[in-house]
Formats: structure tokens, sequence, C-alpha cells
């Protein structure tokens, strides 16, 4: 009798002791990915939204295409499609590196949009007088451009980090070993599953804390000197 | 027994004291203007009757009745007291009629019939009948202020507190808003209002109150303070208003 | 194995689609209801109801919609309810849902000015007075991008309960890959019809956004 037995339940958090390697192992690779997924992702998207806004008119459609392609699909299409329909094209990835690769490609987009936004909002005159200092178009937007747009979207970069280390927990449904991997693994092992999931989401919530407040820093970090106006 | 009576009332802002113990007693039909220099408390002080502001120390009674914090105390004063706003703060998504029925319908469960035709009678009373059916963003600045009046004439208040209710108007349609208020002392509303139209005070109200400082600095009759003010302070402020 | 062709394929698909979609309206509108009264909440005056949202919506945009999909799954069969997938699924991205809508929503009744709820205030109107006739119309008007855009993370996050076992376009796409062995082929029409369910309301967002930044009259 099921309601029997939820009266008996008693909670049991003892095992956490026994599998904290394989806990701090799950955080390791969850950061890990997010480290890679935020730096590599960055990157692109800033590109991105280079070719967006000033880049060569050709390349601009191939990028408005991905970055709506990948912004209007899961995540985890994104990633089974990496991990098991590439091969078949002939790229054949590790479970680590189609994870990387998918939060790569998604923080890609979704940072593209966020920093287009940031380049729009830059007043026509900043431009210009970069241009009449001789400076050229890639000139201006890497020493006048970039700076100023950046500071005014790290809050949206940062949620939108967030949210990319959030997402990094299906990575698990290809086994890369992260802490939802973890997870899985344990319940599977001492059937604890309420117990095990209960004490993960809070890992999460923390390492969401923590990564806030570390972007945030950081972008008071990057963005204290040369404060415009 | 005065309709407002405001004894030893304090109110401070973190470390910024701003009211310092104002005593005010409004009698009922009185028509009381506030002045004095920007950042005295004056907006404060009409916050504080209208219980925007929850005071520090002090007590300011409405008709008999305790000026709380509490919720049940604080929407019966409301009902007994109104208030006009600088910026109007008319209600953009609704018509100036609705601006006006809403809270008889939904404070006093007024029937929509019923509220619609008092609408139409405070609208007219403001010289806006025509307006009904048009929409704050439609309205001269003027126009809205004299809604806002009408909204809170509906309410039927035994006073009314006005703001600097003019002071965000192109200086042409100031007038339009002066002659309603004036309408409405002649018809023996009582009135605290914050002014810089001196003329106007000097002419409508029977009583100023020169504030300064978080204080009441002087108080009397228009006509003893304008023309013969006691203190440096207000004679330099007369001064500075240019008139 | 089955031969199946990319038209069988794609029929399988369409009518798993038909999950998403249902699952999707579900979540979005349980979601927005749900989500309306933690706004309430979010916005009150008094403390207590205010932690709480503030404490609901951390917990959920701060962990991992799967960690949720799990947790309600077995936090349910836990008191005893056999818990069918689309249950914990529908459970738990109602809630997931209330959270982010909440926020957004509260981002919309502070961007209205503060002389409204001082004028509304001052005509004695209570506090659900004041949100329910002055605040969440106005609200609601520059709610509606937004929300639009959102309800785009809504059918993007039904994909995850394909993982608790519920069999949506998602959970199909892989159990016609298990039979088909295409991955590639599969998984590019998955991506396919999700991108043709959500590619439209974004479109919308924006465009709906563009109008409403556009000079404009209430009415
Ligand atoms: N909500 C508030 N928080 C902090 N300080 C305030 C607030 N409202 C008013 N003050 C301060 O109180 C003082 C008096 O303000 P106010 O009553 O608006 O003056 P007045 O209407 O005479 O110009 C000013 O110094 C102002 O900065
Ligand atoms: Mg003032």
């Amino acid at each position: 009798m099921p309601g029997g037995m939820a009266m008996a339940y008693v909670f049991e958090f003892t095992w956490i002791l026994q599998y904290a390697p394989v806990l701090l192992k799950g955080i390791a690779v969850t950061i890990a990915l997010t480290a890679v997924g935020a730096g590599a992702g960055l990157a692109l998207a800033t590109l991105c939204a280079w070719i967006r806004t000033q880049g060569p008119r050709w390349l601009r459609v191939p990028v408005v295409a991905y970055v709506e392609l990948i912004r209007n699909t899961p995540f985890l299409i994104q990633l089974f499609f990496i991990f098991f329909g590439l091969p078949s094209a002939g790229l054949r990835l590790g479970e680590m590196q189609a994870a990387m690769l998918a939060m790569v490609v998604n923080l890609g987009a979704y940072g593209a949009e966020i920093i287009r936004a940031g380049i729009e909002a830059t007043p026509r005159g900043q431009v210009e007088a970069g241009l009449s200092l001789a400076m050229s178009r890639l000139q201006v937007f890497r020493h006048v451009v970039l700076g100023p747009a950046m500071r005014r979207i790290w809050p949206a970069l940062s949620s939108q980090v967030v949210i990319v280390m959030l997402g990094s927990s299906v990575v698990s449904q290809i086994a890369a070993e992260d802490l939802t991997f973890a997870a899985n693994f344990i319940q599977s092992r001492n059937f604890r599953s309420f117990e095990v999931y209960f004490v993960v989401i809070l890992l999460y919530l923390a390492l969401a804390v923590i990564l806030r407040q570390a972007l945030r820093l950081a972008g008071e970090r990057l963005f204290s000197r040369g404060r415009a106006q | 027994m005065p309709l407002i009576a405001i004894t030893d009332v304090r109110k401070r802002f973190g470390a910024n004291e701003v009211l310092k113990g104002i005593d005010l007693d409004v009698a009922a039909g009185e028509v009381c203007a506030i002045i004095g220099r920007s950042g005295s408390g004056k907006s404060t002080l009409l916050r504080c009757v209208n219980g925007l502001e929850t005071i520090d120390g002090g007590s300011i009674l409405v008709a008999g009745t305790h000026v709380s914090s509490e919720d049940q105390q604080l929407r019966a004063l409301r009902l007994k007291v109104g208030m006009i706003f600088q910026q109007f703060n008319l209600f953009p998504h609704l018509t100036a009629g609705r601006n006006v029925m809403l809270s008889p319908m939904v404070v006093r469960k007024m029937p929509v019939g019923e509220a619609e035709d008092l609408a139409r009678r405070m609208l007219d009373r403001v010289g806006l009948g025509q307006k009904f059916d048009a929409y704050p963003d439609q309205l001269s600045g003027g126009q809205q202020q004299r809604v806002a009046i009408a909204r809170a004439l509906a309410m039927q208040p035994l006073a009314l507190l006005c703001d600097e209710i003019t002071s965000a108007l192109d200086p042409e349609l100031v007038n339009e808003v002066l002659a309603v208020v004036g309408e409405l002392a002649a018809d023996g509303m009582t009135l605290m209002m914050v002014t810089h139209e001196m003329r106007f005070a000097r002419q409508v109200c029977d009583r100023v109150v020169f504030m300064h400082q978080g204080r009441i600095h002087e108080i009397g009759p228009p006509d003893e303070l304008f023309s013969a003010p006691r203190t440096p302070e207000l004679r330099q402020f007369l001064g500075s208003t240019a008139h | 194995m089955i031969e199946f062709s990319t038209w069988d394929i794609l029929r399988n698909l369409l009518l798993a689609a038909r999950w998403t979609v249902l699952l999707s309206a579900v979540a979005f509108l349980g979601g927005g209801l749900a989500g309306l009264l933690v706004l309430v909440m979010r916005t009150a005056r008094r403390p207590l109801p205010r932690r709480f949202a503030l404490g609901f919506i951390e917990l959920f945009q701060g962990t991992p919609l799967l960690m949720q999909l799990f947790l309600a799954f077995f936090a349910l069969s836990l008191v005893g309810i056999n818990m069918p997938p689309w249950l914990a699924a529908g459970l738990a991205l109602v809630l997931w849902t209330a959270a982010f809508l909440a926020e957004i929503w509260r981002g919309c009744v502070e961007a209205i000015p503060r002389g409204q709820w001082e004028a509304s205030a001052s005509l004695g109107m209570g506090y659900l007075e004041q949100m329910r006739h002055v605040i969440l119309p106005q609200a609601l008007r520059i709610a509606v991008p937004p929300t639009v855009g959102f309800s785009v993370q809504v059918v993007k996050g039904t994909a995850l309960t394909s993982i608790i076992g519920f069999v949506e376009l998602s959970k199909a796409g892989t159990m016609i890959t298990n039979a088909t062995f295409q991955p590639f082929t599969v998984y590019a029409l998955v991506a396919l019809l999700y991108f043709v369910l959500c590619w439209p309301l974004s479109v919308a967002s924006r465009f709906l956004e563009r109008r409403l930044n556009a000079p404009h009259r209430h009415h």
C-alpha cells in the first residue's frame, strides 16, 4: 500500500559522504564545461555580432541563419545532432567534445543577439568621431564600440552564461559525466532518488549563485577602468 | 474643531529630517497656500496628510480620525481627502470619463450608470464635459490636470491637497486650471495647496504658510505675509520669485 | 530493421509534435496563471509573501529544468502518487514557467510610474484594486512582447520532458533513431519541426516589441 509506504519513508542523507568524490567530479566537469562554453562562446558571439552589425554583407545571411536556428531549437536536440548525427557526416566527437561544442554553439548564438543589441545602442557620434580620427572600421569597433557595448550588456550576458550552465545538465544524456550524470549514477546505486536529486538541485543553486556573483565581480573589474563619462 | 489638525509632525528620510515639528490647523472651507523653497518639505507635508508617507512623530487628524499606516484606516482617510499631483497621474489606459468613474465604481461600488452620470457632472464642472471619451494623451496638460481634479472630486472629498498642480504646465495653460481651483474655493471646498503662483495665492487663499527648512517659518493672511514679511528668509524668497 | 522513408519519419515526428504543442500550451497557460499569483506576492507590501515569491523564483530560475523534472517525478512518487510522466512534466513546467513569467512581469509592473500607484492610492483603492484596475492593464501591454518571446523557451523546455519518459517530439526522435539508425536525418527533422514551432513566435515577439516602441496612441 503506497500510502503506508509514504508514511514510513525515512529521509536518508548519509550517502553524501560515501559519494562525495563522485559529486565533486560532477561539479568539476560542469564548471569546466561552463568555462569553455562561456569563453569560446562569447568569442564566437562577439564575432557574429560584429559580422551582423558591420561585417561583410555576404557573411550576414549565414550568421543570421545560425543565430535564428540555434535560438529556436532545443539545446537537447542540438546536442543529440552533434553527438549522434554528425558521425554519419564524418565528424565523430567524444561526449565531452560534443558537449563543449554544443555549449559553445548555443552561447555563441544567444550572446550574438545580446552583444548586437549593445552595439546598436552605441551613439552614432562615437563611431563618427572614431572614423574622423582616421581609424579603420575594425579599429573603431575594437577600440570605441566594443568596450562600452560590453559594459552595457554585461548583466544580460551574465544571466545567459548562468542559463547555459544550468542548461548543461542535459549533457548527462550523452553520458558526459557532469553533475547531473553524477546524480543519476548515485541514485541508480542507492535508490534514494528524491534525496539525491534534492541535494544535487541545491548544489546547482549554489553554483548558480556563485557564478552570478563571480560574473558581477568580473564585470566590475573589467569595466572599472576607463569608465566612460 | 479644525478639519485637518496637524500637531508636531516629524518626518525623516534616513538621517535627513525633512519635517521638524509642524503644527497647522486647517478649518473646514479654508483655503491654505503653502509656499517655500524647493526642498523645504512642502510636498512631504501634503503626502503625510494623505498617508502616502508615514510620519515619525506627532499626529495628523482629519475630521477627527487619526492618519495611521493601518490599511483600512488609510483607505477611510483617503475617502475624505483627495490629492492632485504635479504630474497629473491620469491613468493612460482609460478615457477621461473612465478615469473619473473608476474609483467610485471600485471603491464605492457605484453601479456603472450612476458612475457615468457622476463623471459627466464632474467633467462638466471642470469645463470638460465634451472630453468624456478622450484618452489622456489626446488632451493638453491643462485639460489633463482638470480631469485629475474631476477625478478627485468624484470621491466627494472633504478636502483637496494640491501639490504644485500648475508647475508642469505651459504658461498659457496655467490659468484654466487655476480658474477651476478658484471656483472650488468659492464653493467652499477645503484646500491645502502648494503653489508658486503668488498672485493666485493672494487672491484666493485665506491663509499662507511659508515653510523653511522643515519648519513653518511664517504663517498668516496673504496680505500680511506678502506686503509685510517679518523674516528675512520670507523677504528673500518673495524677492526671488519676482512678483 | 524496418525500412523508413523520410516521409515516414516526418509523419511520425509530426504526430508526436502534437504532444509538444499540447504540453507547451498547458505549461504556458498554467504557468501564466501561477505566475500571476507569484507576481502579486512578489510585489506585495507584506514581507512574508514577498519573501516566499522571491525564494520560489530563485529556486526555479537558479536550478536546471531537468533537475526540477527529476525532482517532481520522484517527489510525487515519494508521497505515494504513482506519477505518470505527463503529470510530472506538466507540473514542473508549469512551476518553471510561472517563475520566469512572474519575473518578466515584475519588470513590467516596475516600469509603471510610481505616480500611478500614488494616484490610485489617493483615490482610496486597496492593493488588489490598484493592481487589477490601474497597474496590470498598463503592465500587460508592455508585457506582451517578452511574454510571447518566453513562449519560445517553453516550447524548447518541453524537450527535456523526453528524459523522464514523456513521449513528445524529442522522445519520438530518439525512438525513431533507435529504429532507423538515421540520427542525422531524424535529429535534423526534429530540429526543423521545433524551428517551425518556435520561429514564428520569435518573429511575433520582435514585431510586437517594435510596434510598442514606435510612436503610438493607447488605443
Ligand atoms: N522619498 C524620499 N526619500 C528620500 N528623501 C526624500 C524623499 N522625498 C523627499 N525627500 C527629501 O525631503 C526634502 C523635502 O522634499 P519635498 O517635501 O519634496 O520638498 P518640496 O516639495 O518643498 O520641494 C528634500 O531634501 C528631499 O530630497
Ligand atoms: Mg514638492
